[in-house]
């Protein structure tokens, strides 16, 4: 007798990931795109189980340094854009190398060849995000956006926003305002 | 890509079967992994959307003029509903006008693409549209405020 099957490989996976975690009793949520959220430290005997078993599957867990450093270098880009609460004065290639302790050539060499994008197009996308917000709050004038995203003028704010964008500041916040009504009535 | 389980799922809705097949083409064109399916009409696409087992798309690309139910018909359906919340949604349109950018964006789209007229600026138009999508996607920023015109 021969039997055919079908099967849907990414819900197979999905399954064998949800027994084998509960099974070593890890707290988790299955995320998007081979992504999966720990919500508690694992002790390295549980994990070295857990990645065992699931090698069994083929399921690999990509641990690898690789990864962690272009984590790292978002992180310290989105610290850098956000918590401070101007942007610093030394030259963003010598600001990542210092507290990276990479030379900038590699990160950037790693950063691109793993992100569709570079470090200089990350930060310009993650600067007009955080102008999206003060754009929204609403609180300060473009003016100050522009001197506390340290960019030199009104005009090179706008210009790398439509950038990003495809639209200028004032049909940004026009767009939000009218959305904001659309879902208010 | 950093995993290889990382699988873009784009879909797209347009009845212009030589539109599908250049988009087709160029989304074969991009590094990143991607599954792709096709819609001829947005009932057909709604119809997908709507069954509980379907995978959800990452990216869906509607054309704004379609029969039976047009790409803002699909639009306004798919925003009502919370279940999609985390779908990127592009826009197909022949317009440049401002007023229809700003309209569509208002109806709950992500990106705006007017549709290039050769082939080589509709693959760099999609490469864009696809690598800016991306990066909302995996630095977790926030897509209530995405908006791409292009």
């Amino acid at each position: 007798m021969k039997l055919y099957i079908n099967f849907d490989g990414i819900t197979a996976c999905r399954v064998i990931l949800q027994e084998q975690l509960e099974r070593l009793e890890i707290k988790y949520q299955l995320l998007d795109l081979g992504e999966i959220e720990i919500s508690d430290e694992v002790p390295a005997e549980t994990f070295a189980e857990l990645q065992q078993s699931l090698g069994r599957y083929s399921i690999n867990i990509v641990n690898n340094q690789k990864a962690q450093l272009i984590q790292k270098i978002k992180d310290t880009i989105v610290e850098m854009v956000y918590e401070k609460d101007k942007m610093p004065n030394t030259t963003i290639s010598h600001y990542l190398s210092d507290k990276l302790n990479f030379s900038y050539g590699h990160l950037a060499n790693i950063f691109s060849e793993n992100t569709y994008t570079s470090i200089e197009n990350f930060i310009i996308i993650q600067k007009v995000e955080r102008a999206k917000k003060l754009i929204i709050e609403e609180e300060l004038t473009l003016t100050e956006i522009s001197y506390k995203l340290n960019y030199s003028s009104v005009a090179y704010l706008s210009s790398q926003f439509k950038k990003v964008t495809g639209l200028t500041p004032s049909m940004f916040k026009r767009i939000v305002d009218k959305r904001r009504k659309l879902t208010n009535n | 890509m950093l995993t290889n389980e990382s699988t873009l799922r784009i879909l797209l809705a347009d009845d212009d079967e030589d539109d599908r097949t250049f988009f087709s083409e160029a989304i074969a064109e991009l590094k990143m992994t991607n599954q792709l399916t096709l819609f001829n009409d947005g009932k057909d696409l709604m119809e997908y959307m709507h069954n509980p087992d379907a995978k959800l798309p990452h990216i869906l690309f509607l054309d704004l003029n379609m029969p039976y139910k047009n790409g803002l018909d699909c639009l306004k359906e798919i925003r009502a509903d919370q279940r999609f919340k985390n779908v990127s949604i592009a826009i197909y349109s022949t317009s440049s006008s401002e007023k229809d950018i700003e309209n569509t964006f208002v109806e709950g789209a992500n990106i705006y693409i007017k549709k290039p007229n050769d082939f080589s600026e509709l693959k760099k138009v999609i490469k864009e549209v696809v690598h800016m999508n991306w990066q909302f996607h995996s630095s977790g920023l926030n897509k209530e405020t995405f908006f791409f015109s292009i």
